[in-house]
């Protein structure tokens, strides 16, 4: 897209988000959810990088570690820009500041993601102010135009949240993220709270504007159906762990891990333009306070040997398969495609 | 709507018309606080709450303007008289006007319920805000520290400050503020606890706002409703308790006119037995404004509640 910069505007490198459990009387760390384990992952300048998996795999802690709104504690989180390569995870709160414009978020819920108590001009201005966008007229016109971005009349500033469809809050949210004009926004499930007619025309607004504003997305769901078309690559999370990653066609197509194979397959076939047998998953997620030894996935896998009791796989590429296709699966090359069956 | 077009609009539909105008213009944009505050006055009990704390707050604060007497005045020519036309209420012991000891009283009384109930609501609030939307140390030591001071009884407290400080209105008041606050820190607290979560502040983080604007500003509006209703409530217990603790002498000086000191002259059986004015009135009207000011309390419990917002 611009010469200049690197490919990748974000890498993550053995990022790990562990919340502490305390007990006891002197509240001691006793123990920890591993909610994000350690997670390598590139995003490229101006795609839209999937990130799915189940409720509680971590996804959302990872998209929340990104922007520090989680602590990490672990790896690096490094951005680039034409001020060369920082690692978001070494600045103090001051330099961290400037790329706060860079990078921004909109939230899965709508009911909770604008203040109740105030209009939606009131409780935005202390943004608008903190970013220097002058008096309050100009501060005006300035919400103004970012709710005609989003299709909104531009008078509903002075209006509460309450007064709002839910499609109508997700756009406001929307608007919010693109004050700042950042260049890279997680989408924590900013369609799942919403009725499918209206989740077409929020993902419709999503992708004018990622034309119109050369952003780059990180769009996170557990719904695999929204992804196909509107991602140009997946990412498969599974506790805290990222499984599998490719390019959408690849990951649809040339399914590789058994974990992606169920999740792919547990889509109503009436969405997909192929046959398949779903793969009913036994067990629950395991919990992320103490995931299984070698493969997390390996009790609810049906190809599970010793050696996935053992030893962790590494996410990387397998042969037959294209180089950006990586895959931590053991078995990943007798087994192949065949697994799909 | 309006497709078969010359319909001709009824006086109503217009002045809705108006109304939506007006509300497009976003000149209504006030209709959530008027929506609760017509709530709160549809409610008899609190608008009966209301005058009756409103007619004893103003005449006690314009207490000159009422009664000719001074509260401090002896007139040893006058001793328990009974309710005249001189005297309204009567005497006491030493001559003063009774009438114009419970105006006078009030002020003071009042201040002293209103006063801590205030203070310690904004202490409370203050600090569980801030330590709530923070978390870490601070919070769980400030945390025990309102434990103790829960735990602690009251009059223990009551009798320990005054023998070290000895009497006065000032230490009345910090010895509220020291047993108030941390009822309304904890329900800050536990509000602003479940608040911090929810995605908008997360969204003020995602920018980089300071954390007392986004604890004060935009957390706190949100947290009030359950804190105005204890102040309210306080308010009333607070004023109970000047009475109890002046009766027992352990109050305000005695020189100085409270509600509680006035009825500290019932003491002496004989007073109890013969004169009724120098102690009925008084308890009337310290019943009546705290009853007052509980159903105020209730009205705003039923107007604030978060969940008909809308
Ligand atoms: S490593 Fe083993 S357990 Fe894990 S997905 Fe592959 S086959 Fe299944
Ligand atoms: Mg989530």
């Amino acid at each position: 897209m611009n010469d200049q910069l690197p490919e990748n505007i974000l890498e993550l490198r053995g990022l790990k988000t562990h919340y502490p459990i305390r007990g006891g009387v002197f509240r001691r760390t006793v123990d920890s959810i591993k909610a994000v384990d350690g997670v390598d992952l590139s995003v490229r300048r101006g795609e839209v990088l999937g990130l799915v998996g189940e409720s509680g795999c971590g996804k959302s802690t990872l998209g929340k570690s990104i922007l520090r709104l989680a602590l990490s504690t672990a790896g690096e989180i490094v951005f680039s820009s034409e001020n060369g390569e920082v690692d978001l995870r070494q600045l103090t709160r001051a330099e961290l500041f400037p790329y706060r414009r860079r990078l921004q978020i909109i939230f899965q819920d709508p009911h909770s993601s604008l203040n109740p108590a105030f209009t939606i001009f009131t409780a935005f201005d202390d943004v608008l102010k903190r970013y220097g966008y002058g008096d309050k007229e100009a501060r005006r016109a300035v919400l103004g135009d970012l709710f005609e971005a989003v299709n909104m009349p531009r008078h509903y500033i002075d209006r509460y949240p309450h007064e709002f469809s839910g499609g109508q809050r997700q756009r406001i949210g929307i608007a919010r993220a693109l004050a700042v004009d950042p260049e890279l926004i997680v989408c924590d499930e900013p369609v799942s709270a919403l009725d499918a007619s209206i989740q077409a025309q929020v993902l419709k607004l999503l992708q004018n504007l990622r034309q119109e504003r050369n952003l780059t997305y990180i769009f996170i769901t557990h719904d695999l159906s929204v992804t196909e078309y509107f991602c140009d690559r997946i990412a498969v999370m599974y506790l805290g762990k990222i499984v599998e990653i490719a390019k959408s066609e690849e990951i649809f197509g040339t399914t590789l891990h058994p974990y992606t194979q169920a999740l792919i397959s547990a889509i109503p076939v009436a969405d997909l333009d192929r046959k398949s047998k779903r793969i009913v998953l036994e067990g629950d997620v395991p919990s992320p306070v103490s995931p299984p030894s070698g493969c997390a996935f390996h009790p609810r896998c049906r190809f599970a040997t010793d050696i996935c009791r053992q030893q962790t796989p590494k996410l990387q590429p397998s042969k037959d398969y294209p180089k950006d296709h990586l895959v931590a699966c053991h078995r990943v090359e007798e087994l192949g495609v065949l697994g799909h069956a | 709507m309006n497709q078969h077009a010359p319909v001709r609009k009824s006086r109503l539909d217009r002045s809705f018309d108006r109304i939506r105008a007006l509300e497009e213009a976003g000149a209504l944009s006030s209709r959530v606080h008027n929506r609760s505050l017509r709530k709160f006055l549809s409610n008899p009990l609190a608008s009966a709450g209301v005058i009756m704390f409103l007619i004893i707050l103003l005449t006690a604060i314009f207490a000159p303007l009422i009664v000719p007497y001074d509260p401090l005045k002896i007139d040893l020519r006058a001793l328990l008289q009974p309710p005249s036309a001189e005297h309204w209420l009567g005497t006491d012991k030493v001559g003063r006007d009774v009438f114009a000891r419970i105006l006078y009283g009030g002020r003071i009384s009042i201040f002293i319920g209103l006063g801590s109930a205030v203070a310690a609501g904004v202490l409370g609030v203050a600090i569980g805000c801030i330590s709530a939307y923070k978390r870490g140390w601070l919070d769980a030591v400030v945390l025990r520290v309102s434990e103790v001071f829960i735990a602690f009884p009251q009059i223990i407290l009551v009798l320990l400050l005054v023998s070290i400080l000895g009497q006065s209105l000032i230490n009345l008041l910090l010895i509220f503020i020291a047993t108030g606050w941390a009822p309304m820190y904890r329900m800050v607290r536990a509000r602003v606890l479940s608040l911090r979560e929810e995605e908008y502040v997360q969204a003020l983080e995602a920018f980089g706002i300071s954390t007392p604007v986004i604890a004060y500003k935009h957390i706190l509006p949100n947290a009030l409703g359950p804190v105005t209703v204890q102040i309210t409530l306080s308010t009333a217990a607070f004023i109970l308790a000047e009475a109890g603790l002046s009766f027992l002498g352990l109050g305000v000086p005695l020189q100085i006119p409270t509600w509680g000191n006035i009825l500290n002259a019932a003491n002496d059986m004989r007073i109890l037995e013969q004169n009724w004015w120098i102690w009925l009135p008084v308890g009337l009207v310290i019943s009546a404004f705290v009853l007052a000011v509980n159903f105020i309390g209730d009205g705003l419990r039923d107007s604030s509640d978060p969940t008909q917002q809308g």
